[in-house]
């Protein structure tokens, strides 16, 4: 309950971390794989080395209520610095590490931060390049000194001299830093997040301690969660996801958090640590089965009918082993053979042999990956939350799992759908307020309590689980009025490996259109094995032959929505291939690859027109973003495709 | 003496005495005169470029300054006094390393076992005292994987630690090699077009590692290079050869508006 945190009288993460290392202090609490091997820190090393960064943080003048910005991949420093930031009365702002330098000088001023925490040189200079808008920014700290030898040193610091100068201190400031520690209350602010944003600019939300201890405790009862975990920390530090799992649900738990070497090395990373417990978003289960796909097509005959007779079996009963159902004796024994040389292997080169609750969220997944992972045995498991709910809205229970929906109301948790389908819940992590934003406070949550999602959905009657159907604002109406859910075909255009990205187009029209972006690892393996040369992604999307594919994929998908009365209007009549991929650096995806609607429409309003005034080609010229900031532009001509469709009226006259 | 002064380049690095100087150094295969009479001085940590055209006799000079060719006229003076003509491992123990133009690794080995024979002039142990002493030998080891895990690190390789070299692309490769030659632990580094072949996004990674290299352990690079733009960007002096002949020397904005320069390239007819 509510009191409960209180009552026990951890009220705080730094409260946590001093019960863990009375409870646990010779346990692993980090490790970060550095130099080839995993470097690991205890409980008690842990609350050493973040005491000296607070120790540091107060010799530097960190006042209580200030914030500190931290920018940069997950590393046990950063986590560090962001609990420290907690002990002397700051507030943690974790940054995507991937924003641009303007992006983050919006979100360091609105803020305010006085302090800034960077992982390496690149963060650094983003910082330095638009220090000159923040009036209050004061002291960047930074953790790799590669290359940062010749910058000015009066308001750059080194992370471990910080730390130094907080332990030579530490009989001085002690004192301050205990009373510091020990004011905080239930209700004090933990942390704010800036959420993406699919629209606007990002908003700060403020989580109290309440949300997150009161989030981590009833989710980890869910989950039977327990000090033995072993988790890997990759996700954006940002994402309010990451903060709930390596720092809310750790501190709660105790268990030990795992920092990959780099982004590229997380796959091996992964391999080695085998997490117990596992969070994914689909796109990461999506590139795992993809590569394990490819791997196979490339493998000889023989292991490769062993390999889809063994897969063929998994799915007919690995599912329902594992949700606890009867299968008959012969297909047990069957099914154990296969663990023992298929899947067992299989998952162990996945990294996933030890996963004990997997989950995934953040987009719908494809229902045969969902179901290849779970017929393995790996307890994969979707769940549906936000920023504003301290993650958690709804989970789906062991033995209750189904791709379609996204679960029942986690602990605490209240639901309710209203009359335009939007879905309201109402929790215990509901977040306190959008920082310095009032207004869409006020829009998203009510005087009770009750916070809009943005989704529109419903609860299953039967099971009492909840199922999305799109974004609320995203539903519309077609011109005839029937139902038109953009998402919902997206998503089934999405589920083949050789669409990586989709978006419809629709609402107010007679008819659907669409944008096809193509997976070039996917389409590029097939291309290799097919011998068809080409020389760049723009020459392969347009090849006739992956067109061709393409459309099939969409014809199929269109016999599948026609299928549902309620959305049949929603079938694709025309599509188009894409010439460049959609990239959150020309603003077309948010950082979190969720894909911005109204941008790329008035983006390629010329492509849009061209699909509904019937013309068979379109030339068209895209401003283009590369990594660095530099800005290019790309010529093309794209083919415009027709799909077959199945036609409406007679659908509804055999009903 | 001038020699041991030094000066301070632009961006307010201290460039120490001189570390290697040629002198008057002329180089023939049988007819054909490589180097005519060249003499310049390479300084310690800083980034001295040899630049030229094609054929100009460059790669002809890197090798002279590596040992591997003995000039017939001219003296090589190394920290201080002529170095008589000597064997790559003693140069390797010299504290000069080098990356080759065409990719010179072990291909069949992986990105790991690479950087490590890169230690290999560190070690003191032999396949007879590995089969004695294993404490030692083990010891040894460690030691050394930690130094070549750290600059594996510092290259940002890590991803690639298991793979063999033949699966890498070119630019990786070239990263590869640099990884090796810096896990000698060099004071002089000879760089041989550490950029050709590559992408612009490939020649900006290559430059900030040189730069990093040359900012973090201080070693004195050489190198020579193609890309103009690279050169001027990275280099505190520049060698510029034409035939064999030194036609300028200098810092980058000085070898700019050198007239011979710009004959050089842009070309004139020679007589």
């Amino acid at each position: 309950m509510a009191q409960s945190g209180s009552v026990s009288g951890m009220h705080t993460i730094p409260a946590l971390l001093a019960r863990n290392v009375a409870q646990l202090g010779d346990k692993p609490a980090y490790r970060e794989k550095e130099f080839g091997i995993w470097q690991s820190w205890t409980w008690k090393e842990t609350a050493d080395e973040i005491e000296a960064l607070a120790l540091g943080f107060v010799n530097l003048g960190v006042n209580e209520g200030d914030f500190i910005a931290i920018i940069g991949r997950n590393r046990p420093y950063l986590y560090w610095s962001m609990v420290a930031a907690q002990m002397v009365g700051a507030i943690p702002v974790p940054l995507y590490q991937d924003a641009g330098a303007e992006e983050m000088a919006y979100v360091l001023g609105h803020c305010g931060a006085r302090f800034v925490i960077a992982g390496d040189q690149e963060q650094v200079d983003k910082v330095i390049e638009v220090q000159d808008q923040l009036h209050q920014f004061e002291h960047l700290i930074y953790l790799d000194p590669r290359g940062l030898r010749k910058y000015d040193h009066t308001t750059l610091h080194e992370y471990s001299h910080i730390q130094a100068q907080g332990r030579a201190a530490r009989d001085e400031l002690i004192g301050e830093l205990e009373r510091r520690i020990a004011k905080p209350e239930f209700d004090d602010t933990c942390v704010m997040l800036y959420t993406s944003g699919t629209t606007g600019k990002p908003k700060g939300v403020v989580l109290s301690n309440r949300n997150v201890i009161e989030s981590a405790r009833n989710s980890s009862e869910f989950d039977h969660l327990t000090s033995g975990e072993d988790i890997l920390s990759y996700l954006p530090m940002a994402w309010v996801g990451d903060f709930i799992f390596s720092i809310g649900q750790a501190y709660w738990n105790g268990f030990c958090v795992n920092c990959p070497e780099s982004a590229e090395t997380m796959m091996t990373d992964l391999r080695e640590i085998g997490p117990t417990y596992f969070f994914a978003p689909p796109r990461v289960f999506e590139t795992q089965l993809t590569t394990v796909m490819i791997r196979m097509e490339d493998a000889g005959p023989f292991k490769r009918r062993l390999f889809e007779r063994s897969m063929a079996h998994a799915r007919k009963v690995g599912t329902k082993i594992l949700d606890g159902q009867p299968v008959s004796l012969a297909d047990r024994v069957k099914y154990a053979i296969g663990n023992a040389f298929i899947y067992g292997p299989l998952k162990n080169t996945l990294g996933l042999t030890r996963v004990r609750v997997g989950y995934t969220a953040g987009e719908a997944i494809g229902p045969e990956i969902f179901d290849f992972y779970r017929s393995m045995g790996i307890n994969l498991k979707q769940l549906y939350g936000q920023t504003e709910a301290t993650v958690f809205i709804t989970a789906q229970p062991d033995g209750q799992v189904r791709s379609d929906t996204v679960g029942v109301p986690c602990p605490e948790v209240e639901l309710k759908i209203a009359d335009n389908g939007e879905v309201f819940y109402r929790s215990p992590g509901v977040f306190v307020e959008y920082y310095k934003n009032p207004e869409s406070t006020a829009g998203t949550k009510d005087a009770e309590g009750w916070v809009a999602t943005g989704d529109a959905g419903f609860i299953e009657p039967e099971t009492g689980h909840l199922r999305i159907i799109d974004r609320a604002k995203d539903v519309g109406k077609m011109a005839d009025g029937s139902l038109f859910a953009p998402k919902y075909v997206e998503n089934k255009l999405k589920f083949y490996p050789n669409i990586l990205e989709a978006v419809v187009f629709g609402n107010g029209r007679t008819e659907c259109v669409a944008f096809i972006n193509i997976d070039l690892a996917a389409v590029g393996n097939w291309a290799e094995r097919n011998n068809i040369g080409y020389s760049s992604y723009q020459e392969l999307a347009g090849h006739p032959q992956v067109l061709a594919t393409i459309q099939e994929h969409v014809e199929e998908v269109n016999r599948s929505v026609a299928e549902d009365t309620m959305l049949s209007g929603c079938q694709v009549h025309r599509f188009v291939v894409l010439h460049k991929e959609l990239d959150a650096d020309d603003g077309e995806l948010t950082r979190t690859r969720k894909v911005r609607r109204r941008i790329i429409e008035e983006k390629f309003a010329d492509i849009i027109g061209a699909l509904y005034d019937g013309s068979d080609k379109i030339s068209t010229r895209t401003e283009v973003t590369y990594e660095d900031g530099r800005k290019g532009a790309i010529s093309a001509t794209l083919q415009i495709r027709d799909a077959a469709v199945v036609p409406v009226a007679q659908q509804m006259a055999a009903e | 003496m001038k020699d041991t002064e030094g000066y301070v380049t632009a961006d307010g690095r201290k460039i120490g005495g001189v570390v290697m100087e040629m002198k008057n150094i002329t180089l023939r295969f049988g007819g054909v005169v490589a180097i005519k009479d060249i003499s310049f001085d390479i300084r310690e940590g800083e980034i001295r470029a040899i630049i030229g055209p094609n054929g100009a006799g460059k790669s002809s000079m890197l090798n002279v300054i590596s040992g591997f060719y003995v000039p017939q006229e001219g003296e090589v003076w190394f920290r201080g006094a002529p170095r008589p003509p000597v064997k790559p491992y003693e140069v390797a123990r010299q504290g000069i390393a080098r990356t080759f133009q065409n990719i010179a690794l072990f291909e069949g080995m992986t990105v790991l076992d690479n950087v490590m024979t890169g230690r290999l002039t560190q070690m003191n142990q032999n396949i007879l005292t590995q089969a004695i002493w294993k404490g030692k030998a083990e010891a040894e080891e460690v030691a050394n994987r930690e130094i070549a895990e750290k600059i594996i690190d510092f290259l940002e390789i890590q991803s690639i630690r298991k793979t063999p070299v033949s699966r890498l692309p070119y630019g990786l490769k070239k990263r590869v090699e640099l990884a090796r030659a810096l896990a000698a632990e060099p004071k002089l580094l000879l760089l041989d077009e550490p950029m050709a072949g590559m992408n612009v996004e490939e020649k900006e990674d290559m430059s900030r590692f040189i730069l990093d290299v040359n900012d973090e352990f201080g070693t004195t690079i050489a190198l020579i290079e193609h890309d103009m733009g690279v050169v001027m960007d990275l280099s505190d002096r520049v060698v510029v050869m034409d035939y064999g002949k030194k036609i300028g020397d200098g810092t980058p904005d000085e070898v700019r508006t050198n007239q011979d320069v710009i004959d050089a390239y842009l070309g004139v007819a020679h007589d």
